[in-house]
């Protein structure tokens, strides 16, 4: 069923993405592919793999983008722009707009942990659940002809036979920096759920109407590279006659 | 977004042979009249292929049976169902007409709901999508109603000049009508794409505009993928313009011009004066479809910088 369950569900299953911490080394993304081309579905296929036009389903991809503040410089190594690592995958939306699409009944939001999840045997990649997430997390897999998306490793978190440490997402287990977290945001007492509420974490495009599940905290706030310049102290050189008020003159000239 | 050539035919031959079994189911023309049996098999013929082609861009086709399941939430499954059921009163008045010679209004009626109803559908799939700005507006809905209409009475001229039928300067009276409103909504559709202000944007994309201006820094790959082959097309922008000019005087003004000399002409001519202003016709439709994809911008482009 395509129609969406009756929400907030008392679980919601989701990530918090710190941008503070993300280093941009692109370890989520590569063991996602890892866990998920042998996990649940399909495996995820590439396309040319060793060749010079290589291209594939990844269900979690990190951009990188350039923050610069009003007013601020991009100059050389004096600049004021801030690079921030970015790492995107499916948001397992309330208002999944991919779900209510798709025309087979194969996209779906589970009414018990609100994970969106495709099943593959009733898709028939058409793409429109594709062209209706405004997020891009989902990319159809040119070799089974499916749609493949972000299962928030539903193989690994309910997997009672991996010891408790591996179950949560292959992303969140793998990333060095601990910039991802895995947790229930219908628990208002969980630890993600803390996190958000302590760092305001956000919604990526909430004017999509979408109401999105996985939250990012923003970078924290930066001091304006000016207040770190050596500041030195001015000389008071007023009253200086004779030589020194000549060679005061001359070393301010050169 | 990627103008896909299946779904481009898809849209344009469908749209024709619906607009033409709309007016067809009207009962405007005589149903005896060899014209009016061409013009049915024609009208099926193009919905026939038109829904065909636009299985071809599936993964699993054979699992398209599957689109009829979903009509609650999905207006591409109610677009399935609708062109499944709309067959039955279409070939219902095919039959009536072709082998019999006689028009029955409850079957052409219903005909005439029932093509209404499909290409209000195929319109909903892009209007309802909001994370393609240019498309999420009812201006879409009456792009494509309007267009199925002008090219159904314009093709219904033709058969009704061949038939020899009083009906023709009437229709043709009609068409230009549609052809009017249908450029006028498309000229608004274009206008509205050109300035309105892009609801979401790199900084709310990101969720960083808080701190400044977001610009893409690196790609995630080096490549193209799914996502920017499928949703990353801007080729078209570049030439936008020009191509709505063509589109506009192809498929409106030759035809319209073509339409009013016809009603003048009368007799042999005015059927090739018609005749001749459904190629034009349809070749501007072809040009406003690709555009109506290949313009489009995707929200998810924001994370792409494009």
């Amino acid at each position: 069923m395509t129609s969406l369950p009756a929400y907030p569900s008392a679980k919601r299953l989701g990530l918090v993405i710190d941008l503070d911490v993300c280093v941009g080394c692109h370890a989520c993304a590569v063991s996602c592919k890892e866990w998920n081309t042998g996990g649940y579905g399909n495996a995820l296929s590439d396309q040319d793999p060793y060749g010079p036009d290589v291209s594939g389903a990844w269900l979690n991809r990190i951009h990188t983008f350039e923050v610069v503040p009003d007013g601020g410089q991009v100059v050389g190594e004096a600049s004021d722009a801030r690079i921030v690592h970015f790492p995107k995958s499916c948001l397992h939306c309330e208002d999944a707009p991919c779900v209510t699409v798709c025309p087979t009944g194969a996209s779906h939001k589970r009414a018990e942990d609100g994970i969106v999840l495709v099943d593959e045997d009733k898709c028939i990649g058409c793409g429109l659940c594709a062209w209706a997430c405004p997020y891009g997390a989902r990319e159809m897999d040119v070799a089974a002809g499916v749609m493949k998306k972000c299962t928030l490793c539903i193989d690994r978190i309910y997997n009672e036979t991996i010891a408790e440490v591996d179950r949560v997402p292959s992303c969140v287990r793998t990333c060095p920096a601990n910039a991802r977290h895995f947790g229930d945001f219908g628990d208002p007492a969980s630890a993600v759920s803390t996190m958000v509420a302590e760092r305001g974490g956000i919604d990526l495009m909430p004017e999509q109407g979408t109401r999105p599940v996985n939250k990012y905290l923003p970078p924290r706030p930066r001091r304006p590279l000016a207040d770190s310049a050596p500041k030195a102290a001015a000389v008071d050189v007023s009253g200086v006659t004779g030589f020194f008020a000549w060679l005061d003159g001359v070393l301010e000239r050169i | 977004m990627h103008p896909a050539l299946s779904v481009i035919v898809f849209t344009t031959v469908s749209g024709l042979g619906y607009g033409l079994a709309a007016v067809l189911g009207l009962g405007a023309l005589d149903a005896a009249a060899w014209p009016t049996r061409v013009a049915h098999v024609l009208a099926l013929a193009a919905i026939s292929t038109g829904l065909l082609s636009s299985t071809l861009h599936l993964g699993n086709p054979q699992r398209a049976w599957r689109a009829f399941s979903q009509w609650r939430s999905s207006w591409l499954s109610r677009e399935g169902v609708l062109a499944v059921a709309t067959f039955l009163p279409l070939t219902a008045s095919a039959w009536m007409s072709v082998i019999e010679g006689r028009y029955l209004p409850l079957w052409g009626l219903l005909g005439t709901a029932g093509s209404v109803a499909t290409v209000f559908s195929t319109a909903m799939i892009y209007t309802s999508l909001r994370s393609v700005q240019a498309w999420h507006t009812p201006l879409t809905v009456a792009g494509y109603l309007s267009f199925a209409a002008a090219g159904g009475l314009l093709l219904a001229t033709v058969a009704a000049y061949a038939a020899g039928s009083d009906m023709a300067p009437r229709l043709a009276l009609a068409g230009i009508v549609a052809l009017a409103a249908a450029w006028a909504f498309k000229g608004a559709w274009w206008r509205r794409q050109r300035r309105m202000a892009p609801i979401s944007t790199p900084e709310s994309a990101t969720g960083l505009g808080a701190i400044g201006r977001v610009r893409l820094h690196e790609r995630p790959h080096a490549n193209e993928n799914y996502l920017t082959r499928e949703m990353g097309f801007k080729v078209a922008r570049k030439h936008a313009d020009k191509l709505e000019r063509l589109a506009l005087a192809s498929g409106g003004v030759a035809p319209v011009l073509l339409l009013a000399a016809a009603t003048f002409a009368g007799g042999g001519l005015a059927i090739a004066l018609a005749l001749l202003a459904v190629p034009f016709h349809a070749i501007g439709v072809l040009a406003e479809r690709w555009l109506f994809f290949a313009t489009a911008r995707h929200a998810v482009m924001n994370y792409y910088g494009r």
